[in-house]
């Protein structure tokens, strides 16, 4: 009994996911896990994924958002390019890289820019009523354009040691990017969990007519969603772009929406909206990045990875739909029910049902 | 016109149709001759549309069987339905706009010639079928160009190129106008004389009875019975569709409270309306007060208040609350105002239903104070176990899903999540429906205790029972008019209001006396 809790419980998927790469990775190379201490900071496989994630962290938790509101942001990874050039070509513009007051205007403006894009996406979804996909779809393609023109067409590249700390340097012995997520989540979860925001977001979510005839001011929710995405793909764009320490229009953020939409519904959280877990999605973060990593420990050419992350998404998929757990219950139910009568599911269109209900009915 | 000698095209025996918790179809009898047109009538929850679903294939039955001409079908799907001649021609037309008329009539029978499809003689095919039906327009015309009433009959012309033997038509004539019927019924005159069988549906009186052979009401998804429609008369047939609810419910007598009348009445609406939707009504509400609105489905009594809480936009009239003109465009404005609104569509409108009942119950009170202000978790509990006690909701549980919760016991959650909120004005749409007798009399006797207690109510109810038993007041309304208004009295009895319904309030002289007293 207190077995099958634990694995109807909704993070059952997601950690046990998570475990299962973990334990392949110990196996194929038992350094996996371990930690070293290098003049007080940490080091080894695990830290850098935790390290690496960051970017893909803070986009989830926004696309986590979108999606409990029924919708979707594609424009995540262009965003992230927006930000980057942004922030580098200011920098760049400085005579003082190095100048820790030119690097907050730096980051902010880019930052500011993201959300103001966010702002825009959230216009034409709760404003104007275009379908999410096609709304995001816009500055997805139009992003990294604009990214395009704010560097020239160039990928901008600069020298700084404070910009670069926020990707590669460390405080209190754990990487400093590592921290920002982390309290990137404590953040989202408290304005989401603390204040009445996440519930309202839900039943939007759920149920926008109700939610409406309850008087939730659902337009304003689900345009703050789209702005809390474009912010925080902003963030993660400067994160990013301070690991390489330039500015690449084409690069930055490829196909970040597809890993942070997986790492989303890998959690635990619906693409159809409503009910979301904040919890499932760091844990689907995780998830993703340690396959991504995965991946490369285990000498598969970088060009192959799409092929297993589709698989991946597959398997997931899979174990969600309703559709096939009925299926495999019921399969189960017929074995018991029927031995090798030869009555197989479907095999009398009209007798189905009878025999579904009646399986049902003793199983009870 | 019809003879027992016509011989029955479909035969449906002992259909039953289950949707998780609920019975939509029990044990429901229906016959189909040739040459016959046949209404299906019933209020809504009564089980028209499954029946009808079940028919043309799309509901699979879960006992019961359906014969055509003789056979015994099994419809997997509208394709064998449509193989077997039974087409539908729905309120909303279900053609390909985009395509021409010729092409959407031949649709799948088009001509073939030696060069794959011959579209010159495919639109004269399409023009002949149409002017079968008296339709003269071209059928190399765009459908979406033409009128809703034109591109019904399209829609049958196209029934009729495939041989269709039944064809079903469920509340075509709903938003046509009084010409655009006349031609439908000369359609359906037509292809009756023709030998085709035709189940109608429609909402309005008078439509049955002009186009009518036979009849077969439907009350609770089960059989009320099947009428000729020349020997049934209106009254019986609305007392027929509403039912005589036995009075298992203990006497609630709210009714004959006496209100007071004089002061600013907590809500006045004069004049509001919406084209297209329902004629401008007038309506006050005074403190305390239950007004109950009865009325047929369709009657414009679901509109009226919808326009009153801002869920739909009225085009025009003035809404007053205590006397201070208010704009209401949308339910916000309402809730300002202290109103509140249930919703006949409890699961689309009504509950949240992923969310828990505590949740459900408190979204009121925290739409009202925004996201940032969250009802806290003390107060929550506080309120949400209130509710739960003072309601009677089962389970007991803050913390199960609404969509769980039996029909009665997701309306007492809605209830909770208004009275939360402590309204002055309460607008109940058919807060009844669909749920059991206990529920039921828990709901009433809430709404005598409140309005006691002086909040104000809107009452919509089938039941006319109910109405009567808990309003001080009632307003008649039909086709999207309201037609009356009187003041019960203790010898005010169902009658009386099933005739206003049915005839309108001129048929009933003491009524129409007792609306004059009304109004010196």
């Amino acid at each position: 009994m207190k077995l099958k809790k634990i694995l109807t419980h909704r993070l059952a998927l997601p950690i046990g996911a998570l475990v299962a790469l973990v334990l392949l990775n110990t196996i194929a190379r038992p350094s996996f896990l371990s930690i070293t201490v290098r003049d007080g900071q940490l080091y080894g496989s695990i830290i850098d994924i935790l390290r690496n994630s960051s970017p893909l962290m803070l986009v989830s938790l926004g696309m986590m958002i979108v999606i409990a509101t029924r919708g979707i942001d594609l424009s995540v990874g262009a965003l992230m390019a927006v930000s980057g050039a942004v922030s580098l070509t200011i920098i760049k513009a400085s005579p003082r890289p190095d100048d820790l007051g030119v690097l907050a205007v730096a980051i902010i403006a880019g930052i500011l820019t993201t959300l103001i894009l966010g702002v825009w996406n959230g216009f034409l979804v709760a404003v104007l009523g275009i379908q999410p996909i096609i709304a995001t779809l816009v500055l997805m393609l139009a992003g990294r354009g604009i990214a395009l023109l704010i560097t020239q067409g160039y990928i901008t590249t600069i020298n700084s040691v404070p910009y670069q700390f926020m990707a590669q340097g460390y405080v209190f012995g754990m990487p400093f990017a590592f921290l920002v997520s982390v309290a990137v989540i404590v953040l989202v979860a408290l304005v989401e969990r603390r204040t009445a925001l996440g519930m309202l977001t839900e039943a939007v979510g759920i149920n926008p007519t109700a939610s409406r005839i309850a008087g939730v001011r659902s337009r304003g929710i689900i345009w703050g969603a789209y702005a809390a995405s474009g912010l925080l793909a902003g963030m993660a764009g400067v994160l990013y772009s301070s690991n390489i320490m330039a500015a690449d229009a084409n690069a930055a953020g490829l196909n970040i929406e597809v890993d942070a939409i997986l790492a989303v519904v890998l959690g635990g959280t619906l693409l159809t909206g409503g009910r979301f877990t904040i919890a499932g999605t760091v844990i689907g973060v995780y998830t993703i990045q340690t396959l991504t990593s995965t991946i490369t420990f285990l000498g598969v050419p970088p060009a192959v990875t799409p092929v297993f992350k589709a698989a991946v998404i597959v398997i997931v998929c899979l174990a969600q739909s309703t559709r096939v757990r009925s299926w495999f219950r019921s399969r189960r139910r017929h074995r018991t029910q029927t031995p090798a009568s030869g009555m197989g599911p479907g095999s009398d269109i009209e007798q189905t049902p009878a025999l579904v209900g009646a399986a049902e009915g003793s199983a009870r | 016109m019809v003879s027992d000698d016509h011989r029955s095209v479909i035969r449906m025996r002992g259909i039953t149709i289950e949707f998780p918790g609920v019975k939509a179809l029990q044990d429901v009898d229906f016959t189909l001759r040739a040459g016959e047109v046949h209404t299906l009538m019933g209020e809504n929850g009564a089980g028209k549309s499954t029946l009808i679903k079940a028919l043309t294939g799309v509901y699979r039955i879960d006992g019961g069987t359906i014969e055509v001409d003789g056979e015994r079908r099994v419809f997997g799907g509208t394709a064998d339905a449509q193989d077997a001649g039974v087409w539908t021609v729905y309120q909303e037309v279900n053609l390909c706009a985009n395509l021409s008329v010729g092409e959407n009539v031949m649709l799948g029978q088009e001509i073939r010639g030696a060069f794959g499809i011959d579209w010159r003689r495919t639109h004269a095919a399409a023009r002949s079928h149409l002017e079968g039906l008296g339709l003269t327009i071209d059928p190399r015309s765009p459908l979406a160009s033409h009128s809703l009433a034109v591109q019904q009959l399209v829609a049958i012309s196209r029934a009729m190129v495939s041989d269709c033997k039944v064809l079903v038509l469920d509340e075509p004539t709903s938003s046509l106008d009084r010409g655009e019927v006349e031609q439908l019924f000369a359609v359906m005159r037509d292809l009756r004389d023709r030998g085709v069988a035709i189940l109608f549906v429609t909402h309005f009186l008078d439509q049955v009875y002009e186009i009518s052979d036979r009849l077969t009401v439907l009350r609770n998804g089960r059989l009320v019975g099947e009428f000729p429609a020349a020997e049934l008369e209106r009254t019986q047939l609305v007392a027929l569709m509403l039912g005589r609810e036995l009075d298992e419910l203990e006497s609630i007598d709210a009714a004959e409270r006496i209100i007071d009348r004089d002061g600013a009445p907590v809500l006045r609406a004069t004049g509001v309306g919406k084209r297209g939707s329902i004629e401008p009504v007038d309506l006050d509400v005074f403190d305390g007060e239950v007004v109950g609105i009865a009325g047929l489905l369709g009657s414009g009594r679901t509109e009226l208040v919808r326009l009153l809480y801002g869920a739909d936009r009225a085009d025009a009239g003035e809404i007053e609350v205590h006397g201070d003109p208010v704009r209401i465009g949308r339910p916000r404005d309402a809730i300002g105002a202290r109103i509140a609104f249930t919703s006949e569509d409890r699961r689309e409108e009504g509950i949240v239903g992923d969310l828990t009942v505590a949740e459900n119950i408190v979204l009121g009170i925290q739409a009202r104070r925004g996201w940032l202000r969250k009802v806290s978790r003390s107060e929550q509990d506080e309120v949400v176990s209130e509710y739960i006690s003072a309601l009677g909701i089962r389970p007991a549980d803050p913390n199960a899903r609404v969509r769980n919760l039996s029909g009665g016991n997701q309306q007492k959650v809605v209830l909770a999540r208004w009275l939360a909120t402590a309204p002055e004005l309460l607008i109940l749409d058919e807060p009844t429906r669909g749920i059991d007798v206990g529920a039921k009399a828990d709901i009433q006797r809430l709404v005598a205790r409140l309005s006691a207690e002086g909040m104000s109510v809107l009452y919509i109810s089938s039941e006319l029972e109910e109405v009567l038993r808990l309003a001080q007041r009632i307003v008649v309304m039909r086709d999207r008019r309201k037609i009356g208004e009187l003041t019960t009295t203790a010898d005010t009895d169902v009658d009386d209001l099933v005739a206003i319904i049915a005839q309108g309030d001129a048929a009933l002289p003491d009524t129409a006396a007792r609306l004059k007293e009304d109004a010196a």
